[in-house]
């Protein structure tokens, strides 16, 4: 009979225990333990999510691979092929933030590199705790340091994310790190490990002590001890994946492997467990060959140690000679492990013993999945009810505010510490609504973005998750880009919690509602449960990341305005609905109210109307509008202007001014034309129904916005500029003491 | 022209290095792998930016005793032209084919950003193409681009015009804000003696096509590729 504490230390329950000895036919041992405690950790297993992600939509047109591998795969023409992926490193960052970020980027890129793709661009989703606390500062400080360090030395530019500021991300900030590779078709490579007597081999780095039972630490709570979790966080060495993504990719164009996958969480288990798992097939290893950093390393530590820049190939054996001479060439070690064998079954060795004997498929695929019950959440009540939100007597102080406020002000700060132009792809730099990458050799050009408001989802999750996917679209629509494919990262608590599961089954069934009303596959994704610390979660957090294409790089579209005289015109419906904005927050310190509505329909109609305009070359610029609504977006407009150019807008009365102003009514963009095309961009969005209207024109040098010609603000640019470039460094000045 | 870019373990800007030469400036352009010991009959040697070796113990510090920078040196005593990028610059520096070091940015963090540059000495192999004053729009992206050199070395560099780009603003002064890493008198990029050997901070390799932001970096590849 086990010792009840051990069990608990493993993060199983004594019904899982049970379903463990009748799988294997017997107790396990310790290593055995602390296998299966790796692999069905939530992390690994998704043991509480996977029920509800089966409704996510995953085929279409072009999908080479959907979820289910390291990888989501994408055809997008002329032989090439996109690998995509978004993974979560939430736990670790809190713990310790600049180690905590550098291997979440190192393992993602490690999950598009082993299919074949070389990783051209990465973006990243962070909150933090209010920026007031020197503890939150520290976390971002460390987190941005981090991401920096290992995606600039691995010559992977970091070219787009977001990042959010709230009370509830203080204690468990989230640290979602999106990659996106190239490859070419026919030339994508599997975790297969196929073949009887074929080798296997480990690849990388020397294992160490560092990140045991990392993948278990991220599937519980925080308590009052998480400072003593600081070995769980695993240590990075970018140039040694550099070297590593250079191997594979030479392994893999000789084709000379069989089969690889990157030893992530759960480390050398994982990879050993699920390549036979895949295949059919069984595997024997011996750890003794297992290249150690450290000496006297138990065969529990050896295999559970979550050391990175490793990977695991299999090989026929005739090939292993040339697999060995090109890690060698990178001065990396290759060295022959163990086997494929028959039977299905994990053999272990360590000292001429047997000290792991189980059916892989009892590690991999038998985890319980769990249909935990679920509290439906809360409608949330309209802000107004529940209490009057007065209208605020200097409009003008308060856009101030909003500009200066960390969500919405400048982010030059953070990616400034990121190399955003290596590869000399990057066309449209960070500060955009998405990233724009060419494809050279083509007229092509990638777009991507990440996107998700946890406030919204907060109040309604339902809502929250189908925004997160309309709102990472409209970004794309803005730069010109048709979305191909989605992958999701769902941050959220403890699943054990009704109400958190709850949060989840709505959020996931709005993403889907989403994604199918847009015609999008789902390629892959993670989810991070357990973000709470002492019983306090976050709020729920679906982060979607979308790829679109653009179809010609002429035809690409940047948010500032570009000539004086312009035609601004809005495309949409200003509703004023205030519930869940950051005006709200802001302003009048609530968080509270009904997200705003989404419509899709209506949303893609909108999203159709700019692509449409864009590719016809019609627009100077587009931006949609979000946080902080229709001031914000007209400002950040002028911001992003080469000429610095201000607006003179005029809007319909019937909106109390500020809900004008800052209201967050979804399905808006706000785009710019030379005054003679304004017939041709109406046309195509009458034909579409969607509203549009001229509401300006581009000039002078102040944001005006008015309502029926009584002025609501009047701000020059440069000095709305300056506050909201000013805003973030403020918190990182060297002070003098 | 022949072009070799130099691969080190861990350079990043090596395949961006090769597009601009090949493919964007037409030229014969192949890789160097570092453990050879074989220039392979280029008439230009380019050390590229990146990461060299991880920038472990300092930037380009172990690049430097990589096989092929015997043949490197060689190369550039015999008066064959040499550019170096960013890390490649800091490579030059530690091989000492150019005099100075190069010290963490002033703000202490790592930086990426375009920066304007003013061009001090046109009468170069690599500068040829341009006009004195000239203001460039090219990027910078690194975290140790603060360049010292003590007083008499910066003195002879100064007194010989050795200097090839400040950091400038829009107008081409070199003030105290254009200055981003907080060089030394601002200098973004120097040349040696013989004139033969060129290092510069940002990355020309970035500025060669308009669609990425700034073509201003063409001007240096055309000067390399046109008489002198």
């Amino acid at each position: 009979m086990i010792d009840p504490k051990i069990l608990a230390n493993h993060n199983l329950t004594p019904g899982e225990y049970d379903l463990i000895v009748s799988l294997i036919g017997r107790e396990p041992n310790l290593t055995e333990l602390g296998v299966f405690s790796a692999m069905w950790s939530e992390h690994c297993s998704y043991k509480s999510s996977k029920f509800y992600l089966k409704q996510l939509p995953t085929k279409g047109q072009g999908v080479v691979q959907g979820p289910g591998e390291n990888a989501g795969i994408i055809d997008i023409g002329d032989g090439q092929l996109i690998v995509f992926k978004i993974e979560s490193h939430n736990h670790p960052s809190y713990i310790e933030p600049f180690q905590g970020a550098a291997t979440g980027v190192g393992g993602i890129l490690r999950d598009i590199f082993t299919m074949g793709a070389r990783p051209i661009a990465l973006l990243d989703s962070l909150r933090f705790g209010p920026l007031d606390s020197p503890k939150n500062r520290s976390i971002m400080e460390g987190v941005v340091s981090g991401i920096s360090s290992y995606g600039n030395s691995i010559g992977v530019p970091t070219v787009g994310g977001e990042i959010y500021f709230g009370e509830n991300y203080a204690l468990n900030p989230l640290v979602n790190v999106f990659c996106l590779g190239l490859a070419e078709k026919d030339k994508i490579f599997y975790a297969k490990a196929e073949g009887i007597g074929n080798a296997v081999l480990y690849v990388g780095s020397k294992t160490g002590r560092d990140g045991i039972h990392g993948a278990t630490m991220a599937s519980a709570e925080f308590g009052k001890e998480t400072e003593h979790k600081r070995p769980n966080v695993q240590v990075g060495d970018p140039f040694k994946e550099k070297l590593l993504v250079e191997a594979c990719l030479e392994v893999m164009d000789k084709g000379v492997i069989v089969g690889i996958q990157d030893m992530g969480a759960a480390g050398l288990t994982c990879s050993a467990a699920e390549m036979p798992a895949k295949s059919g097939t069984g595997i024997e290893i011996d750890l003794d060959l297992v290249p150690q950093r450290e000496e006297g390393m138990t065969p529990y530590e050896i295999l559970l140690s979550e050391s990175q820049e490793r990977m695991l190939i299999v090989a026929r054996p005739d090939k292993v000679g040339e697999v060995r001479e090109i890690f060698a060439k990178w001065d990396l070690d290759a060295v022959e492990i163990g086997r494929v064998i028959e039977g299905g079954r994990m053999k272990v060795r360590f000292h001429g013993e047997i000290v792991v004997d189980v059916p892989v498929s009892a590690v991999v695929d038998l985890c319980p999945v769990y249909k935990r019950p679920v509290a439906p959440p809360a409608p949330p009540q309209a802000a107004s009810d529940v209490a009057p939100i007065p209208v605020p007597d200097d409009l003008g102080a308060v856009f101030g505010r909003l500009l200066a406020s960390p969500t919405i002000a400048n982010k030059e700060w953070v990616f400034r510490q990121y190399d955003h132009m290596v590869q000399t792809n990057t066309m449209v730099l960070p500060g955009a609504d998405a990233a724009v990458l060419r494809l050279k050799g083509s007229r092509k050009a990638l777009a991507v973005s990440l996107d998700g408001n946890s406030l919204y989802a907060q109040l309604d999750p339902r809502t929250g998750g189908k925004i997160a996917v309309a709102e990472a679209c409209r970004n794309l629509a803005c730069v010109g880009a048709r979305p191909v494919g989605v992958t999701n990262c769902l941050n959220f608590g403890n699943p054990e919690k009704p109400e958190v599961m709850g949060q989840f089954k709505e959020a996931v069934a709005g993403l889907s509602e989403a994604c199918l009303a847009f015609e999008i596959p789902v390629t892959g994704g993670n989810v991070s449960f357990y973000n709470d610390t002492e019983g306090a979660s976050i709020y729920p957090t679906p982060v979607l990341g979308v790829v679109g294409l653009v179809k010609d790089i002429d035809r690409v579209v940047t948010p500032g305005f570009k000539r004086e005289d312009d035609a601004v015109v809005l495309l949409g419906t200003c509703t004023g609905e205030l519930g869940g904005s950051e005006y709200l927050k802001v302003a009048h310190g609530r968080e509270d109210g009904i997200p705003p509505a989404i419509d899709l329909a209506k949303e893609r109609a909108v999203q159709e109307t700019c692509l449409e305009a864009a590719e016809s070359g019609l627009l100077a610029s587009a931006h949609d509008l979000s946080e902080g609504g229709l001031a914000v977006a007209a400002a950040e407009s002028a911001f992003a202007s080469p000429g610095r150019f201000g607006c003179r807008l005029d809007l319909d009365g019937g909106l109390r001014p500020d809900a004008l102003l800052f209201g967050e009514a979804q399905s808006r963009i706000l785009v710019t034309v030379g005054p003679a095309a304004v017939p041709a961009l109406l046309a195509i969005a009458a034909k579409r129904g969607v509203p549009a209207a001229v509401v300006g024109e581009v000039g002078g040098a102040a944001i005006r916005i008015a309502q029926k010609g009584a002025v609501l603000i009047d701000v020059p640019v440069d000095a709305a500029r300056a506050a909201w470039m000013d805003a973030i460094p403020a918190y990182f000045k060297i002070r003098e003491r | 022209m022949k072009f070799g870019v130099v691969v080190f373990p861990g350079s990043n800007c090596d395949a961006d290095t090769l597009h601009a030469f090949r493919v964007v400036m037409g030229q014969a352009t192949r890789f160097l792998w570092h453990k050879d010991h074989d220039l392979r009959s280029v008439d230009c040697v380019v050390l590229p930016g990146g990461f060299s070796y991880g920038d472990y113990l300092r930037s380009g510090a172990i690049a430097r005793f990589s096989p092929l920078m015997r043949e490197v040196r060689e190369f550039a005593d015999r008066g064959g032209l040499v550019l170096g990028i960013c890390n490649g610059f800091q490579v030059l520096l530690e091989l000492g084919l150019l005099p100075g070091a190069m010290l963490r940015n002033k703000n202490l963090k790592f930086l990426c950003r375009y920066v304007t540059l003013r061009l001090e000495n046109e009468r170069t192999r690599f500068t040829h193409q341009g006009r004195k004053g000239q203001v460039l729009r090219i990027p910078i992206a690194h975290f140790d681009g603060n360049y010292y050199a003590p007083p008499e070395t910066l003195r002879e560099i100064e007194d010989h015009g050795r200097v090839v780009f400040r950091y400038a603003d829009a107008e081409g002064r070199p003030t105290e804000e254009a200055n981003v890493n907080g060089s030394l008198h601002n200098i973004a990029g120097l040349i040696n003696a013989r004139g033969n050997v060129l290092g510069m901070m940002p990355h020309p390799e970035r500025a060669a096509e308009p669609l990425l932001g700034s073509a201003d970096g063409r001007m240096i590849f055309e000067s390399m590729i046109s008489k002198f």
